[in-house]
Formats: structure tokens, sequence, C-alpha cells
């Protein structure tokens, strides 16, 4: 109780040591940057939706740009870039099978019994 | 029964258990919503003629909508920093702030399905909007998910704070990576629905 009360009324960071009151505010400001680069991705998306490019070339850069933005999510929020090692082997294995997943529909292209 | 390696990590795996818990999930949502966008691929790819998404979808709500699960994401990261500070109070107000963020999607989303429903756009209209419905729906539900989990953990469930400290912020943590997680998958389904 007395962690509970002693800290919800102290101010930011105030009864902390200043480790850790220096790296929560570099993490606030790291969450702050990622936000702000993340609004500006998404206006940045729609913007480019409004110029109707071919539909290749609107669907290469939908992807970047939402690659991009997920990279931020995953990397800061997810804390990704300083991972452990248990958790990037899990995370190729994903990725290993979620591209055959992806990769899926060609066999659809490639089976001759399927065409037509 | 104590649950071990709940607040300290575990030394061969260098996580806690819940930790690896939420990725080894994370991965099986990864596949489960890998299988719908390899689906709408085998669909788009086959199909004669398929519409633009900004044709007949509301893109300035959606993007109002991306801003807003974006600024949930923030409000949960900042939730989590808020316990390492030790201060909780700051912590309840940004979980709350989620929650909120979380409901406003939510409404949008309505707003949205409702004016398709008034024009008769419906799953069984077409191709596009059976995965439009199924792909949305299904990250709809996952937003629900989030909103009891949260809920629970700004209310009742964060009594843990005082007995057991540690372990709550861990608890906060795996909350988190899920919804971060709910942001990202929306991340793809915004672009591939409504901007191509």
């Amino acid at each position: 109780m007395d962690l509970l009360v002693s800290h919800s009324v102290s101010p930011v960071g105030g009864s902390m040591s200043d480790f850790h009151s220096i790296d929560s505010r570099t993490h606030v400001r790291k969450y702050l940057y990622v936000f702000y680069s993340l609004m500006v991705l998404t206006v940045v998306t729609v913007s480019v939706s409004y110029v109707h490019l071919p539909f290749i070339a609107a669907l290469i850069v939908a992807l970047i740009i939402a690659s991009i933005k997920a990279a931020l999510v995953a990397g800061y929020f997810m804390h990704l870039i300083s991972e452990r090692k248990m958790i990037y082997a899990l995370l190729v294995l994903t990725v290993v099978f979620f591209v055959a997943l992806m990769f899926l529909p060609m066999l659809h292209h490639s089976d001759p019994g399927m065409v037509g | 029964m104590q649950i071990p390696y709940n607040a300290v990590e575990r030394p061969d795996t260098g996580l806690y258990n819940a930790k690896l818990g939420i990725w080894l999930f994370l991965a099986s949502e990864v596949m489960l919503f890998g299988a719908l966008f390899s689906s709408l691929v085998l669909l788009r790819v086959n199909a004669t003629t398929w519409p633009h998404g900004w044709e007949i979808l509301n893109v300035p709500l959606a993007t109002v909508n991306t801003i807003v699960l974006i600024s949930s994401s923030v409000t949960m990261v900042m939730s989590w920093a808020s316990l390492l500070e030790k201060n909780f109070a700051k912590f309840r107000r940004y979980l709350g702030g989620t929650i909120l963020f979380a409901f406003v999607f939510l409404v949008i989303k309505a707003f949205e399905y409702g004016a398709k429903f008034e024009h008769g756009l419906l799953p069984s209209t077409s191709n596009f909007f059976a995965t439009y419905f199924t792909m949305t729906g299904l990250h709809g539900l996952h937003v629900i998910g989030g909103i009891i989990v949260n809920i629970y953990l700004w209310g009742p469930g964060s009594k843990m704070w005082t007995t057991d400290p540690a372990r709550f912020i861990n608890r906060i943590e795996v909350a988190g990576l899920y919804w971060h997680f709910v942001d990202l998958v929306w991340i793809f389904l915004f672009p591939i629905l409504y901007l191509l």
C-alpha cells in the first residue's frame, strides 16, 4: 500500500533515482518520436492513395509505408529492437511460415490441373 | 498453485513465462490473419473485376480510426512506462486513454458498418465485401478482447500493483504486446482494404 500511495502522489520521477528518471524520460521521448513518425506516415500513405497510381505501383508504395510503420511499432512499442534471442528465434520461424502462407496462392497458378 | 517465473526471468529462456506465452500466441495470430491475407491475394488475383477500396469504402473515417488506434498504442506503452516510474496515477490515466481510444475505434467502425448495411452492402454482396467484413470483423473482435483485458487491468486487476508490483508491470507489458499487435494488423488492413 505504501508503494501505491507514496508514488501515486509524487511528481514524475520525483521519488526515483536519477538513473531511473533519466532512463524513463528517454523512453517517453522515443515513444513520442515514433508516434509523430506514425502520424506522418499515415498522412503520406493516404495522400499517395489520392494520386491513383497504377495498381502495382500503389501496392508497392502502400506496402513499403505499412512495413515501415509496422517496424516502428514492433521495434519500439513492442521492444523488439532489444529483445531476447528466444523471441527472435520464434519470430524467424513465424516469418518463414507466414511467407510460405503468402506464396500459397501461387500454387494455384503453377498447378495445371487448376487452370481454367 | 504458484505459476513459476511470472516476475523473474527463467534462466534458460531469459524471459518471464507470460512473455514467451504471449509471443507464442502472437505467432499463432500472425498465421490466423496471414491465412486471411493469403485468401485475399488468391481472390483478388483471380477476380476478373475487383473494386478499388477508396471507391466504395470511407477513407476519411478509416484514416481517423488509424490515428485513433496509433494513439491508443502510444498511451498503452506510456502506461507501462508510467509503472516503471512507479507512478500509478499516471498509469491509470494512460491505460484509461487506451480504453477510451479503443471504444472510439469501435464506434467509428460501427458507423462504417451501419452505412454499408443501409446501402445493402453485406458480406454476401461480393468477394470484396466478404473479405472486408471478415478481416475488419475479426480485427474488431480483437479490439473488443483487448478492451476487456485492459478494463480488468485498469480496475480490479490493478490491485496487484500493491501486492506484487513486478508481476503487475509484466502483465501490463504482455497486455501491451497484444494491443500493439492489434494496431499492427490494422496498419496492414488499412492500406490493403481501403487505399488500393
